[in-house]
């Protein structure tokens, strides 16, 4: 009879332990300084949502169908302004990319500084950028626009520039090697490869703008956002439970489509 | 096209990209294009001046958020710090809530399938609701403060948590898991023993991701009166506090770069 027995159990190493037990003393430290500093008014808080319940829950869910029209028109100008502000992002971010991806432009100095920019431009939340703008152009869809485009051309770029490093470079190589010039090789050799992957992650910004688009009017940059505030400043739920409607339809649409999109492109 | 396959002559060389592609794709660049000029003109059909005049007044707006107001960064510090800890804690909820969830939306696990699709749906519909929103909503509810803020961004990053933490789940390797039911193994012993280990690092990445996306949203949460710096700064703006606001704008960026540095270096680590 065979004596079986477990194998041993890997030691773990000392460091390994020191390092572990440090994590898990950090991970603590900050919970305990995140709720005993936290100040919640939980009474007040039941207490207002006692008292608001019915006001607010059961109206929500029974949408005010007469502000159908003027809520569909609100959700048209966000489509048009995360359209807009995508196809914009778009355009800016190629050549952006082309900064910061670190086979083309050539130096490695170039691209982190293209990729600093970047990072600096996805660092400000999309609503401050739509802040900015309505202090700059006037409180107006156009705005929102531009707040889409500066805040996408952050998030495009990066993952542009990642295709871009990510592409075969055999090709570029021996279209070097056969005399291609540089507009040539972009041309024939780069572009090809990299064109249905920058199709597929514009067309999924677009949904993500929709998104971000929906909620811009809070600070006056048009769209859905502004009937929302309105509604909520005037307690009319009814119409919340509308808005908030359109604003699922509209991005389960647009999400299924550009999925259906993209399957296809890439 | 079949003359073209039978005689490849040297002057009857066929496109590299097909006609019909060719086609399609002018098309498309066409209708682009037309609903881009359309969205332009509809975006600005409210604006005096049009898009020069708003370029050009741009800059001279820009200028009056200059210099920042270095001297409001102590008063604006103990906001800034209240957001951050929404977000932890926001974080950490949503991430225990999740497991449920997530297990209920993975394919491989979920072999029921009407609670599976339930669940997804729950989970679809969930993601299309702005966090701002949320943060409306609860705040009629739940009158302003950190409250309805913290929960808003619970049931926002649930969504996105749920989600992309059910597709790690489906991509396992479902041996353990098999190996676990054929020796006796029920439910529970299951995903305590094949499945965590298995998704444990993906988890904690994810968790963090999600940290700083409730990191992000809650510095505007304020806007809506759901606690935070957004507050403060809805009313440096309402005042045309400028310089003020800026340097909120300005804590703000550091603060996301921070720890979104901090997150990116973990989850290398992790993974």
């Amino acid at each position: 009879m065979e004596n079986y027995s477990l194998p041993p159990k890997p030691k773990n190493s000392v460091y390994k332990k020191i390092r572990n037990i440090i994590i898990s003393l950090l991970v603590i430290a900050m919970y305990v300084w995140t709720f005993v500093s936290i100040n919640i008014d939980w009474g007040r808080a039941i207490e207002r949502a006692i008292n608001n319940f019915n006001r607010v829950i059961p109206r929500l869910f029974n949408p005010d169908w007469s502000a159908t029209g003027d809520v569909a028109m609100s959700m048209l100008e966000t489509v048009f302004i995360a359209f807009a502000g995508s196809l914009m992002a778009a355009v800016i971010a190629v050549p952006l990319s082309f900064l910061a991806a670190r086979n083309m432009m050539g130096g490695v100095i170039v691209s982190t500084i293209g990729k600093w920019i970047l990072s600096a431009v996805r660092a400000f939340p999309d609503i401050i950028l739509a802040i900015l703008f309505v202090v700059a152009v006037g409180p107006n869809a156009f705005a929102g626009v531009l707040a889409i485009a500066i805040g996408s051309t952050g998030m495009l770029g990066k993952m542009f520039a990642e295709i871009i490093e990510s592409i075969d470079m055999n090709v570029v190589e021996a279209m070097e090697a056969s005399g291609a010039n540089k507009i040539q090789i972009l041309f024939y050799g780069v572009i090809p490869q990299i064109t249905p992957e920058f199709l597929s992650y514009a067309i999924y910004r677009f949904e993500v703008d929709i998104r971000a688009s929906s909620i811009l009017g809070i600070v006056g940059a048009g769209g859905i956002g502004t009937m929302i505030i309105f509604a909520s400043n005037n307690r009319n739920w009814n119409e919340m439970g509308t808005i908030l409607l359109a604003i699922i339809i509209v991005v389960t649409i647009i999400d299924f489509a550009s999925a259906k999109i993209r399957r296809k492109i890439v | 096209m079949t003359t073209d396959n039978n005689s490849l002559t040297p002057e009857k060389v066929p496109p590299i990209y097909p006609v019909k592609t060719k086609m399609q794709v002018t098309i498309i660049f066409f209708v682009v294009l037309g609903i881009y000029l359309l969205s332009m003109f509809w975006t600005q059909r409210q604006m005096a001046g049009g898009f020069s005049g708003a370029i050009g007044n741009m800059f001279t707006v820009i200028e009056k958020f200059f210099p920042p107001n270095t001297a409001v960064i102590s008063a604006i510090w103990g906001p800034m710090v209240e957001t951050i800890q929404m977000a932890i804690i926001a974080t950490t909820i949503a991430a225990i809530l999740t497991v449920p969830l997530a297990i209920l939306a993975a394919e491989n696990i979920t072999t029921f399938r009407p609670l599976y699709i339930l669940t997804r749906t729950f989970l679809n519909i969930l993601r299309t609701i702005p966090d701002l929103v949320l943060a409306v909503i609860f705040v009629g509810l739940f009158g302003i403060g950190l409250f309805p803020g913290i929960l808003a961004l619970v049931i926002f990053s649930l969504g996105i948590l749920a989600k992309l933490i059910s597709e790690t789940i489906e991509s396992v390797d479902m041996n353990p898991l098999e190996a676990m039911r054929a020796s006796g193994g029920n439910v529970f012993q299951v995903i305590w023993y094949a499945l965590i280990p298995q998704v444990l690092p993906q988890f904690t990445s994810l968790v963090l991701y999600v940290f700083e996306i409730n990191i992000r949203a809650s510095v505007v949460l304020g806007l809506v009166g759901a606690g935070g710096i957004g507050l403060i700064l809805n009313q440096q703006l309402g005042f045309y506090n400028y310089p003020n606001a800026m340097m909120i704008i300005i804590l703000i960026f550091i603060v996301v770069i921070v720890i979104e540095y901090i997150s990116t270096k973990i989850r290398e680590a992790l993974l």
